[in-house]
């Protein structure tokens, strides 16, 4: 491997297993040696039917789960000994999330919801970072409703608030875990049109898992999942061009 | 440039905000909780303050005594001779603390001293007329006298004097005896050598407090009771008053190693009082166990529910990068806002409370029973206690959030 391959290296994945209920009867392994990588500038669909494991691997990723065996690099370093702190301050400084449920603090305004990351890595947010935030919000289509809760939003406005939290740290890889699935087909449309125009503004990376075949074929590369295992790791035939 | 308060705090203060409902009642029973405890705290130092005022009132918070006079022991037993000796204890007269005048300077020097009064006591008749009446005469120097009771202050008619020939009298002497001040009254003392007495002038007519003592008072001048009582140039007893009451134990120890006579707190003539003080200060202080008890319970158990309604926020701030202590502050930060939060409000009702019962609860005369204050040195300690409670109770709800599995608790 090169040096290039090795900064363009973003994921790499080696005989990774995950098994439920270590040590019990009921001890199940939904991962059964996944071997991944993901460069930098990615645009990735993980799909798969339900209970192949796709979560599970999206949220080991995400250092939210540990494997039960394998190795993790994450942006060159491996991620196996860290423990709960370090992972944390990985995940902070690499990793955004978007959630199928959106996910915002009902609590805090859009644009709070979209600060609060640099909160809590800085106890304070700076006129920069509220400048960076508010920007965001408005690359999302959101300028009006910086002020607005969540519950004054609609799914996809809401979804679109996730998104710029999950970019406001300037994360290189974003996991977005079915962020059109509680959608209507419009708003859907729009919010992956969205993700794609900031992977081709930014160069941020993404892993989406998704469940539409027509989202799915908008993307760079499919990552098929079934049963724990990948079945299929291909590049998309066509590229996408859907802004 | 715009400043943000810290993560946990700005977090912590959304979640208090938006739980409304619960987040009020918590705050409601912290404060009841908080103004029982300041408002029976404040009732009972009242109490103990007030009846310590009336005791010590009347009384020295040290007297120094001339030792008793003991039966001299024979010669020693010879080593392994029986002893077999009845001693009788012996008659204690009346005696005078050696060398007290030069004693009375080296006690006011003592920093913990505030006054030092010479003191000739015995019993006597107060004779008028048909009349007589057993009295204790006292001579004293009116000027230390009054420095150590407060003599002048409980005069109920005529003016405090003693000049030779004078003397105060209790007031219910005074209306057995029938006398009003101006008036005069023989005292008489007597011992095996036959009877003294003198004719005095009641100058001013006094009440200690206790009806037993207003009706057996007589104080004359020292002089004069150093003749009645045949104690020439003596002071039988010196009376101490101290600046904080509290260490007069401690001074008559320290005092009963360095001189030879008989040294008494006002505590070891008081034991029955002390250990009533004693009993109501650790019902107080179970009292306050309890009660703060209980807010610990009810803080917790409302946090316990807030970080199971709250496990998804929880999971979606870990993904986001919070890490298990930032999660854990929050929390704690919850306990002890609702702890200050509670403390205030408990402290206002606190002082409602006692506003209400000095104005309210009155004694036969019409005066307030006694008068109960919330020193701040007080309010501020039990705020402390309360917020410090608060973060305590948060504890284990706060490990709890801390230790969700944010994957978990995201599915939730």
């Amino acid at each position: 491997m090169s040096a290039a391959d090795v900064t363009a290296e973003l994921i790499a994945l080696d005989a990774v297993r995950k098994s439920y209920n270590l040590g019990r009867p009921s001890e199940a392994e939904v991962l059964h040696g996944i071997r991944l990588q993901v460069r930098r500038g990615e645009f990735i669909a993980l799909m798969g039917p339900s209970g192949s494991g796709k979560s599970t691997l999206l949220n080991i990723l995400g250092l939210l789960e540990r494997m039960t065996s394998g190795s993790y690099r994450l942006g060159g370093e491996g991620v196996e000994g860290l423990d709960d702190a370090a992972l944390t301050l990985r995940r902070r400084r690499t990793l955004g999330f978007v959630f199928q449920f959106h996910h915002l603090l009902p609590a805090f305004s859009a644009l709070e919801n979209v600060t609060l990351p640099a909160l809590m890595a800085e106890g304070r947010v700076s006129t920069a970072q509220h400048e960076h935030a508010r920007s965001l919000l408005d690359a999302v289509g959101l300028a009006q409703a910086m002020d607005k809760r969540p519950g004054e939003l609609s799914g996809g406005m809401q979804q679109r608030v996730a998104i710029a939290r999950a970019l406001v740290m300037n994360p290189p890889l974003v996991l977005a875990d079915e962020p059109t699935g509680n959608l209507d087909t419009a708003s859907s449309a729009e919010v992956f049109a969205l993700l794609r125009r900031i992977h081709t503004e930014r160069g941020t990376s993404f892993v989406v898992v998704t469940h539409d075949p027509r989202l799915a074929a908008r993307c760079d590369r499919l990552v098929e999942l079934i049963d724990g295992r990948i079945a299929r790791d291909e590049p998309m035939p066509a590229p996408a061009d859907f802004q | 440039m715009l400043i943000w308060p810290g993560f946990e705090l700005r977090v912590a203060l959304r979640f208090l905000r938006e739980g409304r409902m619960q987040t009020l009642l918590i705050i409601v029973g912290v404060a009841a909780g908080v103004a029982v405890i300041a408002y029976i705290s404040a009732l009972i130092n009242g109490l103990q303050s007030n009846t310590l005022a009336k005791t010590l009132g009347a009384q020295a918070h040290i007297t120094l005594r001339a030792p008793d006079d003991l039966v001299t022991p024979a010669a020693p037993a010879m080593p392994g001779s029986a002893v077999l000796t009845e001693t009788q204890p012996r008659a204690q007269r009346l005696r005078s603390v050696a060398n007290w005048q030069a004693l009375v300077p080296l006690l006011e020097r003592l920093p913990e001293v505030a006054g030092v009064s010479p003191m000739v006591s015995g019993s006597g008749l107060a004779l008028r007329g048909e009349a007589s009446q057993a009295i204790a005469l006292m001579g004293v120097d009116l000027d230390r006298y009054d420095r150590v009771v407060g003599l002048r202050s409980k005069v109920v008619s005529g003016s405090a004097r003693l000049s030779p020939g004078e003397a105060i009298v209790g007031r219910e002497l005074a209306k057995d005896l029938g006398v009003r001040v101006g008036d005069r009254l023989t005292v008489q003392t007597g011992s095996a050598n036959g009877t003294v007495s003198d004719s005095v002038r009641v100058t001013a007519l006094v009440d200690l407090g206790v009806k037993d003592l207003n009706r057996r008072t007589v104080i004359v001048p020292l002089r004069a009771a150093q003749s009645l009582l045949a104690l020439p140039g003596g002071a039988s007893q010196l009376d101490l008053t101290l600046k904080d009451v509290w260490v007069a134990q401690t001074l008559a120890r320290a005092l009963q190693t360095q001189f030879p006579y008989k040294i008494e707190s006002w505590q070891e003539s008081n034991a029955q009082l002390v250990s009533a003080l004693n009993a109501q200060s650790i019902s107080t202080s179970i009292i306050r166990g309890v009660v703060l008890a209980v807010v610990v319970l009810g803080i917790a158990s409302v946090l316990v529910v807030s970080v199971v309604q709250k496990s998804r926020e929880i999971g979606i701030l870990r993904a986001m990068g919070a890490t298990r202590g930032q999660v854990l502050r929050v929390f704690l930060v919850q306990g002890a806002v609702v702890g200050a939060l509670g403390s205030v409000l408990g402290l206002l009702l606190a002082v409602a409370l006692i506003w209400v019962f000095t104005h309210f609860v009155r004694g036969s005369d019409g005066l307030p029973l006694f008068s109960i204050t919330l020193p701040p040195a007080m309010a501020l300690q039990v705020a402390l206690i309360a917020s410090v409670c608060g973060v305590l109770a948060a504890v284990a709800p706060a490990r709890r959030a801390a230790a969700l599995d944010p994957a978990q608790a995201i599915r939730m």
